[in-house]
């Protein structure tokens, strides 16, 4: 196989270099034609840099600092790519399993970054980040540590909790938020019988769904069960299939809208939109809800002051507290052939008063600590503020656990949700697929 | 006649130039064809993430595992429900039309170039219209079956499991129909007028005539249309995947959605090659057989006629 690979690698390469030659001709004819021949800087080369930020306002944040930077660095020139969550991960592992990965990618950490650095496609930067770790909030490089390697910067933090519609929670007659399990059930008939669908899901992309058995497993089991179960392969304990149980005493309860199944995320008619346009309750989602909603809802207005959050509930009987958080954030990762600058690049994110100025844009929560202040998105704030209680966290499963075993646990969990599943043959075939690897 | 010694260098010139010309075909067929082939099936054998060189050697195991794969499985009988519909209704329904449109129609041109226009979109541009259209809560064909009374079938189009095959048949027939519609029309075209004047002569009435006369002559056609389809139905991807992604619960799923799910988003890449070589194989040879019982008698005539016997 190194045979095919080789020449084929040298290829790619000729190709590139020739389109840089074919690049730097052209930037030079577009200097020329400027009249702007004098600054000639090292030959920094092109920065690849792929991100998931498709909208705004983080989409004109990120362009912004590439610019500040390109101009700070003569000879440094990006090649910025946002792409859609779903396409930006296909995309990525084809490029990755080319071994051509973009010189900077998102990434959130966990077992899929794990593979990527077992592999060699991302770079060690722990000489470069590990200084800045007490610049940072705590536990915020964790996801990105691989065998004490740090393989990513964070850029932002979060975690997932109920979205609800707290006009429609009052005409169903629900005068606080529920606190635990049983209370939500309640909540949930008490919104049926009002007439109002109370949570909106997307059931054609499984990873909304799994937020809910990741939450209930951790109410049921705790975090350090969790934790456990991954590194023994076994998901079998009585308390993981406790956890699809009670997932199935919601979901008889046909709370979800009509033709969830096919509803995506932040399509039109999705969970976002349905959201957003107060067609229902509330949702499990991330801190960038909000955000999400107000972009897919009819005139992009959101729900505004009628947006409340509260932290998933506790089970009775439970032994995780209604504190331990679920959820993640991003970072950035360097590919293997990334130039010097890329890891400049990253250092640049980091600075304070860069973290400042895209943290005020209020579509991030970001993980320096002296840019804190600068949050002032009030939906935004509540995540922070339930953030700060924090008793112990736990990453998406889907990132956190190797490909394999975390689409397993979509693919089991949206079975169970769709009734086609039982809570017995969720953790066994997520325990299969871990065991295979 | 042999050339009995070497060969006269105007010969030796021409094959130069054949092999100029076709060089770059055959570096193109071999880069993009011949390599990815014998590279999944290389990788068919290993037990492999798709990240470096695959080196854990399975054998057969992951062909062994495909046949217990009640996925694998199950897509084999989706596929199956999918050709048995397409040939059953949508390409009959083709013929119909095609018929349709060979009559003195006022506006013909304007109905043919109409059911020809969703073959023209692209697969993928077809299924996000659709998703639109399937929507569950603000698509068009609820607004149509409340319009008719039928209610509101949101839940049902592409969010129920014992459904979501159907819809996907009709969005498929909605795009190709128009394609095989055309096939058959120039097929009925090509009947010489005077078969079915002596028909007529004879005493045929309409139906006769199309029983006996346009449907045996249209036969060649109909073969092809029938093997295209087929062809096209093994391999249906992109418009299953951006409709429904496979689901819900993996209940439209197709072999390709299988492999490109096993392939990029669990990373079991050898698992996935499997998945492309079994669908590589049956795709050669439904082809081969096809070619050989089905389609032999219309190749014939081709093959004998470009050979030396005649």
């Amino acid at each position: 196989m190194e045979g095919w690979r080789n020449p084929m690698d040298s290829n790619r390469i000729n190709r590139r270099s020739l389109l840089g030659l074919i690049g730097a001709g052209m930037g030079a004819a577009a200097l020329g034609a400027c009249g702007d021949g004098g600054s000639t800087g090292p030959s920094g080369g092109t920065i690849r840099w792929w991100h998931i930020a498709n909208t705004d306002p983080m989409k004109s944040q990120w362009a912004t600092l590439a610019q500040q930077f390109e101009a700070a660095r003569p000879g440094v020139k990006f090649e910025v790519t946002p792409l859609e969550n779903d396409a930006f991960k296909t995309k990525l592992t084809t490029n990755v399993q080319a071994g051509d990965p973009p010189d900077i990618f998102h990434t959130w950490g966990g077992g899929v970054l794990g593979q990527q650095a077992e592999a060699g496609m991302a770079k060690d930067i722990t000489q470069d980040i590990a200084p800045l770790k007490d610049s940072l909030i705590p536990a915020a490089l964790d996801a990105y540590t691989i065998n004490q390697r740090i393989y990513a910067l964070p850029i932002d933090t979060g975690m997932v909790g109920f979205w609800y519609n707290k006009e429609l929670f009052a005409a169903a007659g629900i005068s606080a938020p529920p606190q635990t399990w049983s209370e939500f059930l309640d909540s949930v008939r008490k919104l049926k019988a009002a007439g109002i669908i109370p949570i909106a899901l997307a059931g054609k992309e499984k990873w909304p769904g799994h937020y809910y058995w990741a939450y209930l497993a951790m109410r049921v089991a705790g975090v350090d069960a969790l934790k456990r179960a991954a590194q023994d392969k076994d998901f079998t304990k009585p308390d993981f299939v406790t956890a699809g149980t009670r997932l199935k005493e919601l979901v008889d309860l046909q709370p979800f809208q009509p033709g969830f199944l096919a509803a995506g995320y932040s399509a039109s008619d999705g969970q976002a939109a349905t959201m957003g346009n107060g067609k229902a309750a509330m949702e499990l989602m991330g801190q960038w809800a909000p955000g999400v909603q107000k972009e897919s809802s009819q005139g992009k207005q959101g729900l505004g002051d009628k947006l409340g959050f509260f932290p998933f509930p506790a089970v009775d009987g439970g032994k995780g507290p209604n504190t331990d958080i679920f959820g993640g954030g991003g970072g950035f990762a360097v590919g293997r052939k990334a130039p010097a600058e890329a890891v400049e690049f990253l250092k640049f994110l980091a600075q304070p008063e860069n973290v400042r100025s895209y943290a005020k844009a209020g579509a991030l929560l970001p993980v320096v600590k002296a840019a804190q202040d600068a949050v002032t998105e009030p939906h935004l704030k509540l995540v922070s503020q339930a953030l700060a209680k924090g008793t112990g966290f736990q990453l998406f499963l889907d990132q956190a656990y190797a490909p394999a075993v975390g689409q397993q646990v979509n693919d089991s969990v949206a079975e169970l949700m769709a009734g086609k599943a039982s809570p017995e043959k969720v953790v066994k075939d997520i325990t299969d697929a871990a065991k295979r690897g | 006649m042999r050339p009995s010694g070497a060969e006269p260098p105007r010969r030796r010139r021409d094959w130069r130039t054949i092999i100029l010309f076709l060089a770059p075909a055959l570096v193109m067929f071999g880069l993009l064809v011949l390599t990815p082939i014998v590279v999944a099936a290389y990788a068919s054998f290993f037990n492999w993430n798709g990240f470096g060189t695959p080196t854990n050697f399975i054998g057969l195991d992951n062909f062994r595992r495909l046949i217990a794969d009640e996925i694998f499985l199950g897509d084999l009988e989706r596929t199956l429900l999918l050709i048995a519909l397409s040939v059953a209704v949508q390409l009959p329904v083709a013929l119909a039309l095609a018929m349709l449109l060979n009559q003195p129609l006022r506006g013909r041109r304007v109905y043919r170039m109409l059911f020809f226009a969703p073959y023209v979109l692209s697969e993928v541009v077809t299924a996000i219209l659709f998703t639109m259209i399937f929507s569950p809560n603000q698509g068009l064909a609820n607004h149509v079956t409340r319009l008719i009374g039928l209610g509101d079938l949101g839940a049902v189009w592409l969010a129920d499991t014992s459904t979501v095959m159907y819809s996907v048949f009709l969005v498929i027939s909605w795009k190709y129909f128009g394609f095989h519609t055309i096939l058959y029309l120039a097929g009925r075209q090509g009947i010489p007028a005077e078969l079915h004047e002596a028909a007529a002569l004879d005493g045929a009435g309409p139906w006769h005539a199309f029983r006996y006369v346009t449907l045996p002559l249209l036969g060649p056609t109909i073969r092809v249309s029938v093997f295209l389809s087929i062809l096209g139905t093994i391999q249906l991807f992109d418009m299953v995947w951006v409709l429904t992604g496979g689901g819900p619960i993996r209940a439209s799923e197709t072999l390709a959605i299988t492999m490109f799910q096993e392939g990029f988003k669990r990373f079991h890449v050898g698992y996935a090659s499997a998945i492309s070589m079994v669908i590589f194989l049956l795709s050669l040879l439904f082809g081969l057989l096809y070619q050989r019982f089905v389609l032999r008698r219309d190749l014939q005539g081709a093959i004998t006629t470009m050979g030396d016997q005649r």
